[in-house]
C-alpha cells in the first residue's frame, strides 16, 4: 500500500550530507514533491537551498502569492549568487492569491526542461489540499522536475511528498572564524521509501553541496523520538 | 474674451439661425430665444472621436484623428473589399448615420484635398489625379488657414482656391508663408504629407467578416482557429515570427476589443497561438461580451520578426530553450508578464537595485553578476530582502556600536556574531531619491527639509547571527542614527 503513487525511478540527486543521502538512497529523488516546514525565516532558505541542489543547470522557478513578499521579504538575486546559485537560472513568479500559485506549478511542473520549482506557501490556505498536492506529485513524476513546497507558519497536513523535512536555523559554533554560512537542524520527519533521520546540515556555497556540519556548542535533540510528534504523524 | 462663454458646436437648427461657432454665448442668447445650452466637455468629445477611430478600424488599420471632429481614412488597396470606393464610401457614411451621427465624407488622393471636399462637397469621390480640378470651385474657408492669411487672400480679391492655385506659388510663399504653401500643395493633391495613425500599424494580419454577426463561443474559436491558420502561413512563407499577436473584435453595434498577447520569441506555430489567445480570453477579468456578435474579427501579428532559420535546430539544449520559452509565454499570458520575472543585473551598490526584476518574455544580453563575498567566505547578501527596510530597536554595549539585542516584529533577537559595518553610500551620479529608500513615515515637512540640505546618506550594513541560529542583514543610517533590518540570511 506504500508503494502506490510513488514516483518513478530516477537518479537522485546528492545533498552531499553523507548520512543524510544514505537514508534518503542516494540524494534528493527528482519528479517527486518534497516538502520543507521551515521554523523561523533563515530556515526558509533551506528550502531555496534544496531548489538550486535540484535544479542544477536547469531554470528554477519560484513562485509565490504577493503577501508572502511583503511578509518575508523579496527574492534578491545577488543572494541566490552568494548561496552559489545562478540568478540566470531563476524566474519569478508571483501571483494574486493561493489558487493562482498553484495553478502555475501544475503548469511549469508539466514542462520536461524545468530543474526544478520552489512554492512558497504561508499558512493553511483551503486550496492547498490532499487533491492539490497530489496534482503536483503527479506532473512532477511526469515530468521528472523537482517540486519543493515550502511551508512557513504552518502546520503539517496530508499530502503526497516524498519526503517532509521540518527546519530551522542552526546557530554557527562559537569559535567559528567563519561564521554565517547557512546552517540548519534539519529532520527528515516523513519519507515514503525510507527511514527517517535528524542532521545538522551546513551549506557550501562554494560548490552548491550539502555538508556534514561539526555540532560545536549545538545540543543535539534526542533521535530516538520525532521532535514534533504532529508533523511527523500527519499521512 | 478672458471667461466670456462661447458657442464651441451648435446644431443644424442653430446654424439656420444665423448663430456661428465662436460667438459670444450672450450674443448667441439676444438672437434666439428660448436658447438650449449644453456646456461642452472637450474630454468626451475626444474620447467619443478615438471610440469611433477604433469602429473605423474595421475598414483600413491605418486610420488617423483629426481633432477635433474629423477622421482619416487610408483606404489605399483596401476599397475593392466593400465593392469599390463608391460602395465603401456609402457604407462608411450609412453605418455611421445609423448610429446617429452626421457625417460628411469624401474620397480623394491626397488627406487634406479629401477634407476640404468632406466638408464643402460631400460626397464627391476625386479620381486619381484630378484633385486640383475638385477643388477649385471650393470657397477659401476650405483651406482652413489661419484669420490672418484669409483676410490678406480677401483683400487680393481671391475668392475660391482654384483662383489661389493660379497664383505664382513664391509670391504666395512671400506674401502667407512657406506653411502655407506646403499646406496648399496638399490640398491640389500635388504633394502629400503622411498620416499619422492612431495604432502603431500591424505588420500582418488576417480577418474575416461576417455578414451576420456571429455570437457562439464556437464560431468565434473557430474563426480565431482560421485566422491563425492563415497568419501562420504567411508567416511561414515570410519567414517571419509573431512577437506580439492581437486579436481584434468588432462588435456589431461599434464596440471594438483587443485582446493582446506577447511571445518571447517569434511564434509562427497555429495551435500554440490559439491555445495563447484561449489562454489570455479565459483569463480575461471580464469576459469578452459578444453582445449582439462580432462582425469583423482580425488576428495581427502586430510586431513580426525574422526567424534566423540557423537557430532552428535538432540541438537538445535548444529544444529546452524553446520550451522554457513557452512555458514563460503561456504564464505570462495567464498571471500577466509582470508577474513572471527575471532578473537583470545593475551596476550599482545599492543593495534593492543591484538586481531589476523584468518581464521574463523580454531579451537581455549576457548577465554579469558579481560576487560580493571571497571565496570560500559565508554569504554577503542575504536570499530575502525586505520590500522596506523596518525600524528596530537596538541595544548596544557602546553608543552607537553594533547592537548586542534587538528587537524586531516584537521579538527579541539576541545578537552572538555581529560583522560590519560594510558602507555602503548612495552614489552621487545617481538622482534617485533616497527617501525612498530609507523609510520616512511621521516626518514633518521641517524635518524632510534639514534632512535633504544634510549630506548624502550612508548606511551601515551589519551581518548579525542571533542566538537561536537567525543570520540577519541590519544596517544603521548615518544621519538618521537609527537601525533597520533590511535582510534575512539563509
Amino acid at each position: 500500500m506504500a508503494r502506490y503513487g510513488l514516483p518513478p525511478d530516477r537518479p537522485a540527486i546528492p545533498l552531499g550530507h553523507p548520512q543524510a543521502d544514505s537514508i534518503l538512497g542516494g540524494g534528493l529523488r527528482p519528479g517527486a514533491l518534497h516538502e520543507v516546514f521551515a521554523g523561523g525565516w533563515s530556515a526558509s532558505g533551506f528550502a531555496a537551498l534544496l531548489a538550486i541542489r535540484a535544479a542544477g543547470a536547469k531554470p528554477l522557478f519560484w513562485v509565490r502569492p504577493d503577501f508572502e513578499g511583503q511578509e518575508y521579504g523579496a527574492v534578491s538575486p545577488s543572494g541566490l549568487l552568494e548561496l552559489g546559485g545562478d540568478p540566470r537560472q531563476l524566474i519569478l513568479v508571483r501571483t494574486r492569491k493561493c489558487d493562482d500559485a498553484l495553478a502555475a506549478a501544475n503548469d511549469i511542473l508539466a514542462c520536461g526542461h524545468v530543474g526544478a520549482l520552489l512554492l512558497e506557501i504561508r499558512g493553511q490556505p483551503r486550496s492547498l489540499d490532499l487533491v492539490a498536492s497530489r496534482r503536483l506529485s503527479l506532473a512532477a513524476g511526469e515530468s521528472g522536475a523537482s517540486a519543493i513546497l515550502l511551508r512557513q507558519s504552518a502546520a503539517a497536513q496530508p499530502s503526497t511528498a516524498l519526503t517532509r523535512w521540518q527546519v530551522t536555523s542552526a546557530p554557527s559554533r562559537d569559535d567559528d572564524e567563519d561564521w554565517g554560512n547557512p546552517r540548519f537542524d534539519a529532520r527528515l520527519v516523513r519519507h515514503r521509501t525510507g527511514g527517517l533521520g535528524h542532521f545538522l546540515m551546513q551549506w557550501d556555497s562554494e560548490h552548491a553541496v550539502f555538508q556534514q556540519a561539526h555540532p560545536g556548542a549545538v545540543a543535539a535533540a534526542p533521535l530516538h523520538r520525532p521532535a514534533d510528534p504532529q508533523i511527523a504523524h500527519a499521512v | 474674451m478672458g471667461s466670456a462663454l462661447v458657442v464651441h458646436a451648435l446644431d443644424g437648427r442653430g446654424a439656420r439661425l444665423g448663430l456661428y461657432v465662436g460667438q459670444p454665448l450672450a450674443n448667441a442668447r439676444a438672437m434666439v430665444q428660448p436658447l438650449t445650452v449644453i456646456a461642452s466637455d472637450e474630454k468626451a468629445d475626444g474620447a467619443l472621436l478615438e471610440n469611433i477611430t477604433d469602429w473605423c478600424d474595421r475598414f483600413t488599420p491605418l486610420v488617423s484623428l483629426d481633432p477635433p471632429y474629423g477622421l482619416y481614412l487610408d483606404i489605399t488597396g483596401a476599397a475593392h473589399l466593400f465593392g469599390g470606393e463608391a460602395a465603401m464610401l456609402r457604407e462608411v457614411t450609412q453605418k455611421m448615420t445609423a448610429q446617429g451621427f452626421t457625417v460628411r465624407a469624401a474620397i480623394a488622393g491626397t488627406s487634406l484635398c479629401a477634407r476640404a471636399l468632406a466638408r464643402f462637397a460631400h460626397g464627391t469621390i476625386v479620381p486619381p489625379g484630378k484633385e486640383a480640378s475638385a477643388v477649385a470651385p471650393l470657397p477659401l474657408a476650405a483651406l482652413d488657414c489661419d484669420d490672418k492669411n484669409l483676410r490678406a487672400l480677401r483683400h487680393a480679391g481671391l475668392k475660391t482656391i482654384g483662383a489661389v492655385a493660379d497664383r505664382l506659388h513664391s509670391e504666395l510663399s512671400e506674401r502667407l508663408g512657406a506653411g502655407f504653401v506646403t499646406r496648399l500643395k496638399i490640398i491640389l493633391g500635388a504633394e502629400e504629407k503622411p498620416l499619422t495613425p492612431r495604432r502603431a500599424l500591424p505588420d500582418l494580419m488576417a480577418e474575416r467578416r461576417f455578414p451576420e454577426p456571429v455570437v457562439t463561443q464556437d464560431a468565434i474559436t473557430a474563426t480565431l482557429q482560421a485566422l491563425a491558420e492563415s497568419l501562420s502561413e504567411i508567416l511561414e512563407r515570410q519567414g517571419r515570427g509573431a512577437r506580439l499577436l492581437e486579436a481584434v473584435f468588432f462588435r456589431a453595434d461599434g464596440k471594438v476589443d483587443r485582446i493582446a498577447v506577447k511571445t518571447g520569441e517569434g511564434l509562427r506555430d497555429a495551435a500554440v497561438m490559439l491555445r495563447l489567445l484561449r489562454q489570455r480570453l479565459d483569463a480575461l477579468a471580464d469576459p469578452l461580451d459578444a453582445g449582439f456578435g462580432f462582425d469583423l474579427i482580425r488576428l495581427e501579428a502586430v510586431l513580426a520578426e525574422d526567424i534566423n532559420p540557423a537557430t532552428i535546430s535538432f540541438d537538445a539544449n535548444e529544444n529546452a530553450r524553446q520550451q522554457i520559452g513557452f512555458l514563460i509565454d503561456r504564464l505570462s499570458v495567464r498571471f500577466g508578464d509582470h508577474r513572471v520575472q527575471r532578473f537583470v543585473a545593475q551596476d550599482t551598490h545599492i543593495p534593492e537595485a543591484a538586481g531589476v526584476a523584468v518581464p521574463a518574455q523580454d531579451d537581455f544580453g549576457p548577465q554579469n553578476w558579481a560576487l560580493k563575498r571571497l571565496p570560500g567566505d559565508p554569504p554577503r547578501r542575504p536570499l530575502r530582502l525586505l520590500e522596506r527596510p523596518e525600524p528596530i530597536s537596538v541595544l548596544a554595549s557602546i553608543p552607537h556600536g553594533p547592537p548586542k539585542r534587538f528587537r524586531w516584529r516584537q521579538c527579541v533577537q539576541n545578537v552572538v556574531h555581529i560583522e560590519g559595518p560594510e558602507r555602503i553610500a548612495l552614489e552621487w551620479w545617481k538622482e534617485i531619491s533616497w527617501n525612498r529608500l530609507v523609510p520616512t513615515l511621521g516626518e514633518t515637512e521641517k524635518q524632510k527639509k534639514e534632512r535633504a540640505e544634510k549630506p548624502r546618506p550612508v548606511r551601515n550594513y551589519f551581518r548579525a547571527e542571533t542566538e537561536s541560529g537567525m543570520r540577519f542583514w541590519l544596517f544603521r543610517d548615518e544621519h538618521q542614527t537609527g537601525w533597520y533590518m533590511h535582510g534575512l540570511f539563509a
